[in-house]
């Protein structure tokens, strides 16, 4: 089985993710895509660990996925408290330090 | 490898959905889509540990989180169209596209050899290699996470704690406030009307009918009043009459 076309794949799963985070504008939407591209780098992770012949890859992944949940809960209840003062999920709102 | 290019695909496709949904809830399920084509991409790669633990843990726990969130954030999650910052889009865009670019020029320049496989590795089964290595070389970070993960958990709590600014409104407190409106307004003291119970439809969409014949604003839903999915009595009328003058 060959690595390059897992890499590639997880390159375009990446690539895709950095569109969306840069271009979507609701909070929730934009969390998605950071996970897409942590999901898309825990790929390569697995990939690599298999072409090298040790463990070590999946074990990076794990970890990913440890902390991608951590992550989530505390991203998630940040939106949820902007969301209740402000009535609003989108990023654009959220601009009270610009002034 | 059939299973690669079969899932790869799919999965190009679900997250290129996910740029272009409109509503976050269909983000959602198309990220759910390419997370469980991921797993079984573990799967392929000789990872039936984390196979399990993408499932659990990504579609089971953080999609069903994101779900539950988008529900309380409610209908307001659609998307906004406006840019606020002028050529916004366009620069994300081409930013984006010259990072790809950057992967695959660099992806082009190396190669990565014939792969070893995790045969040796996995010699005595997947999930005692890994617990060998997590509980020996990383037990430390190890523990850290569980640290990581109490913390994240307390935080949760905290943000999303609301301390209660007004008295608790009790049953006793409704039913004085019902009497009031009717003294003073003279608002409808009774619990509202049902909806209509017609020969061909007596769903929760159709009005009921009033004396003089209109439909009974209180009798439906408001939400379903504002999805404009409700049935108005003249059509109804008329879906009778066309059934009638069919049969004759």
């Amino acid at each position: 089985m060959e690595t390059e076309p897992f890499i590639v794949l997880s390159a375009i799963l990446f690539t895709i993710g950095c569109v969306g985070v840069l271009t979507r504008r609701n909070a929730i939407v934009v969390f998605m895509c950071v996970e897409l591209m942590l999901n898309a780098s825990n790929l390569a992770l697995v990939t690599f660990s298999r072409t090298n012949g040790n463990l070590e890859g999946q074990i990076a992944a794990f970890f990913v996925m440890v902390v991608a949940a951590a992550e989530v809960v505390v991203g998630l209840a940040i939106i949820m408290t902007i969301f209740r003062t402000r009535r609003s999920a989108s990023v654009d709102d959220a601009s009270l330090l610009k002034y | 490898m059939i299973a690669f290019w079969i899932l790869a695909p799919v999965m190009v496709a679900a997250a290129l959905g996910l740029l272009f949904a409109r509503k976050a809830v269909h983000a959602a399920l198309l990220l759910a889509v390419v997370m469980l084509s991921l797993a079984v991409l573990y799967a392929v790669l000789d990872a039936p540990f984390l196979f399990a633990v993408q499932i659990i843990v990504y579609t089971g726990a953080i999609l069903m989180l994101f779900l539950f969130v988008l529900m309380l954030v409610g209908v307001d999650a659609s998307d906004s169209i406006v840019e606020t910052i002028r050529g916004h889009r366009a620069a994300s865009i081409v930013v984006g596209l010259l990072f790809g670019l950057t992967l695959v020029v660099g992806l082009s320049q190396i190669t990565f050899g014939a792969s070893v496989g995790l045969g040796t590795a996995n010699r005595d089964g997947n999930i005692p290699a890994i617990a060998e290595i997590l509980f020996t070389r990383y037990v430390f970070a190890f523990e850290v996470t569980s640290a990581l993960l109490i913390t994240a958990a307390m935080g949760a709590m905290v943000l999303a704690h609301r301390e209660r600014l007004s008295p608790k409104v009790t049953q006793a407190d409704l039913a004085a406030q019902r009497m009031k409106d009717y003294t003073e307004t003279g608002k409808h003291l009774g619990p509202l009307p049902p909806p209509g119970v017609f020969a061909r439809h007596n769903a929760v969409d159709t009005p009921a009918l009033l004396p003089d014949g209109t439909a009974s604003e209180a009798s439906i839903s408001r939400v379903l009043a504002a999805r404009g999915t409700v049935k108005s009595a003249p059509e109804i009328a008329d879906d009778v009459r066309a059934l009638t003058e069919g049969e004759d």
